[in-house]
């Protein structure tokens, strides 16, 4: 009896001890020296791994940061959603400037709402606006315009995109919204864009991105941007920030001074603000005011 | 009585509701303007190479084909080119089309318009499939590919059948069986010009049991031309088959009339064989006999509403007319109509405008009723696979919609999405309503896009 617990013991003994010994050895010929900034970089990063910075995760980023680092320069690299503060603290770990990236916040670019963009045709499909785009217009007639099936909500991982029940079209929240960017992609129609939430969160941006011509973008939206160019007149002699492409203007966001003066100026109130746009001179009034 | 041929697995049964069969094909007045699409067919979109302004006659070339998977365009009216401009497709989207204000009814005078029959063709296989290109002739039966593209078999191919397409399995439609009717003997010269292009001897003209009246008449009209020598015996053949939706996919009615088995990924051509629509032979011949360009086609305006009333009816129409015109031609929308389908009930779509022109590929303008036009609640999937018995290509749908909502388009692209031909048999027999076909289609469309994206890569590799 004895005999056999000393011959089990022995021998469980001697095969741990050897297997101890190869693992031992294995490990450490095969170790990978891992840096250790990098784990600690991973904690200072939100850990969300949404891929906005460009690479594989919150530790993809890490380790770039740790090499930009070695180089001597991060201030290229950007977290949206920790936004300056992560990149502040990340900048003070390594002792270097986190350079001077200007957060941003995603913006829907349709106004489109079922009231200004009515409904001609009752589309009763699956609630995809994917599958919506790849089958018809759009109940308003407008190819581009919003299809208000909500596959930004779904995208959205933090919650910062809700369908708004009256206008039937996304809302942005600002305190929420990263610009991670999930619902520029998760949009078939390519209507949100990232942009600077700007000084005291004052931002203008043209509210379509219809580029069809002005007859037949008004005949399916009465907010439609027409491509007149009265907004550019506008803007040309403060900072030529707009520019007219195919029936459509753009605001470039860096060039913008967010002064609101285009938005009172557009036939179509094609042009939101953020904020209460100043009051155009009462001579150059060009039919109804603008409110946003 | 011999057991009729038909596919193997799958199928489905809807309601034919064939209401305007007995209705003789009438020619559409022409309509006051036309709008010309200068993409009808698949591949590339033709150039436009009239102006504004330009004078046209019916027949002239209005935009030429661009590239090899590519059909020109011809005008289907006389009078003026009123702009080169964008018009709302069946879709909703806006794409090229050619205005033309209508001014009489002048033909090209190399159009031959008299009606008798050519029987003899004189045309080498060459000179026909040139015919066919210039013609402008596609695939009239709804999926609009060149024909002439169809018929340049590749060197390393060989087909030894060819199977006329006159189906029409698709409930509703009669254009098809109206034209076996009326244009019987034009559908023989051209089913033999097909035959002369191919370098083949024997064809079928594969027919639904549905239609004897057709299958009749078609068998008598080969019987009266083999005793008059043109058609040697057993080189035409009627092949009534049995009833069952979708029989007129090209790929069932391969497997029904010969027994082979298109691979997945694969042409009819693979397997010797090539299949052309009814429509399309007739303006086969037109092309190639007459000279006449692919300028109009047969729609079936049809309903329960309408046919109710004692409207509706098959027309003969040209390119272009907007639907409008249809309408006012059957005496307006009936009553309680909730969607215009433009095609076949299950594989058309529904139009949200009526200012869409008819193009090569509308074989049908169907007005349904809006209680029966309004989808069902739907309902979780039960697993019950009754989808996967009626897939008529072996798929197994529930499981295709389930990946493509999950955007694993990797593994949809693995159980076989692209080899979906999209007859709707999924959608018609689910007891939850689920709109299972809606979902393939987009994972079609993502997972050819990344199928292109790929090859893109490769060849740039």
């Amino acid at each position: 009896m004895s005999q056999i617990i000393l011959y089990s013991v022995l021998t469980l003994g001697v095969a741990a001890a050897a297997f101890a010994t190869i693992l031992y050895v294995t490990a450490r010929k095969f170790s990978v020296e891992e840096d250790p900034r990098v784990s600690e970089v991973t904690e200072m990063l939100p850990g969300i791994n949404c891929g906005a910075c460009g690479f594989p995760g919150c530790s993809g980023m890490a380790s770039a940061l740790v090499d930009a680092a070695d180089s001597g320069d991060i201030s290229h690299l950007n977290c949206p959603p920790g936004g300056q503060e992560t990149m502040k603290n990340i900048g003070r770990y390594f002792g270097l400037d986190a350079g001077d990236i200007k957060p941003t916040v995603a913006v829907l670019r349709c106004g489109g709402s079922c009231e200004l963009a009515p409904a001609k045709s009752n589309y009763d499909g699956p609630k995809s606006c994917a599958l919506a785009h790849s089958t018809f217009a759009g109940e308003s007639g407008c190819p581009i315009g919003c299809l208000m099936h909500g596959d930004c909500e779904v995208a959205c991982p933090f919650g910062a995109i809700s369908m708004n029940p009256v206008t039937g079209l996304p809302e942005v929240d600002e305190e929420k919204c990263t610009s991670c960017g999930a619902c520029v992609t998760a949009c078939p129609r390519n209507l949100f864009e990232i942009r600077p939430v700007g000084r005291k969160s004052r931002r203008v941006w043209v509210n379509c991105r219809n580029t069809e011509p002005a007859i037949v973008a008004k005949r399916n939206c009465a907010v439609a941007c027409i491509g007149c160019g009265l907004c550019k007149k506008t803007c040309d002699n403060i900072v030529q920030a707009i520019t007219i492409e195919n029936n459509l203007a753009y605001i470039d966001p860096d060039k913008c001074i967010g002064c609101g003066k285009c938005v009172p100026v557009c036939p179509t109130n094609a042009i939101v603000a953020t904020f209460e746009p100043p009051k155009p001179k009462p001579k150059k009034t060009v039919k109804e005011p603008a409110a946003t | 009585m011999q057991k009729l041929k038909t596919f193997k697995i799958g199928g489905v049964h809807p309601p034919e509701n064939k209401l305007t069969v007995g209705k003789a094909i009438e020619e559409l007045p022409l309509p006051k303007e036309v709008a010309i699409p200068v993409s009808q067919h698949i591949g590339k979109p033709a150039e436009v190479v009239v102006e504004r302004g330009s004078e046209v006659k019916v027949g002239t070339l209005l935009a030429k084909a661009s590239g090899f998977i590519s059909a020109p365009v011809h005008s289907s009216v006389s009078g003026k080119v009123k702009k080169i401009d964008t018009v709302v497709d069946a879709q909703g989207y806006r794409r090229q089309a050619v205005l033309i204000t209508v001014d009489g009814d002048e033909w090209e005078p190399s159009v031959d318009t008299t009606p008798e029959v050519i029987e003899e063709v004189t045309a080498s296989a060459e000179e026909i499939v040139a015919a066919i290109a210039e013609g402008g002739v596609v695939g009239a039966g709804g999926a609009t590919f060149p024909t002439a593209v169809k018929f340049s078999i590749p060197e390393g191919k060989s087909v030894d059948t060819l199977i006329i397409n006159g189906v029409e399995c698709e409930p509703y439609l009669t254009a098809d069986h109206r034209l076996m009717l009326e244009m019987a003997e034009q559908l023989l010269v051209g089913t033999r010009i097909l035959m002369k292009a191919l370098g083949v001897t024997r064809s079928w003209i594969g027919i639904e049991n549905n239609k004897p009246d057709a299958i009749e008449h078609l068998q008598k009209v080969i019987g009266d031309k083999g005793a008059a020598g043109l058609i040697p015996e057993g080189t035409i053949e009627v092949l009534p088959l049995r009833v069952k939706y979708p029989q007129g996919g090209e790929k069932q009615l391969i497997k029904a009339a010969t027994g082979r088995e298109v691979p997945s990924a694969r042409l009819p051509l693979d397997v010797g064989c090539v299949v052309s629509n009814v429509s399309t032979a007739i303006a086969v011949y037109h092309a190639v006999q007459k000279g006449r360009p692919f300028i109009d086609r047969i729609v079936t305006v049809t309903g329960k509403n309408l046919v109710a009333a004692g409207r509706g009816g098959n027309f003969r129409v040209r390119i272009g007319t907007p639907v409008q015109a249809l309408v006012d031609a059957v005496g307006g929308m009936p009553e309680g109509t909730g969607k215009i389908v433009m095609g076949g009930p299950m594989t058309g779509k529904s139009i949200t405008s009526l200012t869409v022109p008819v193009t090569k590929g509308s074989g049908g303008l169907i007005f349904i009723d809006a209680a029966e036009a309004r989808r069902l609640t739907v309902q979780n999937c039960i697993r019950c696979t009754r989808c996967v018995g009626a897939c008529p290509m072996g798929l197994e749908p529930y499981l295709l919609e389930k990946l493509v909502q999950a955007e694993l388009w990797e593994d949809a692209e693995r159980e076989g999405v692209m080899d979906c031909i999209e007859c709707g048999s999924c959608n018609f027999t689910c007891p939850s309503n689920r709109p299972i076909l809606d979902w393939i289609r987009l994972g079609k469309t993502t997972v050819g896009a990344l199928q292109r994206s790929r090859a893109t890569v490769r060849a740039g590799k």
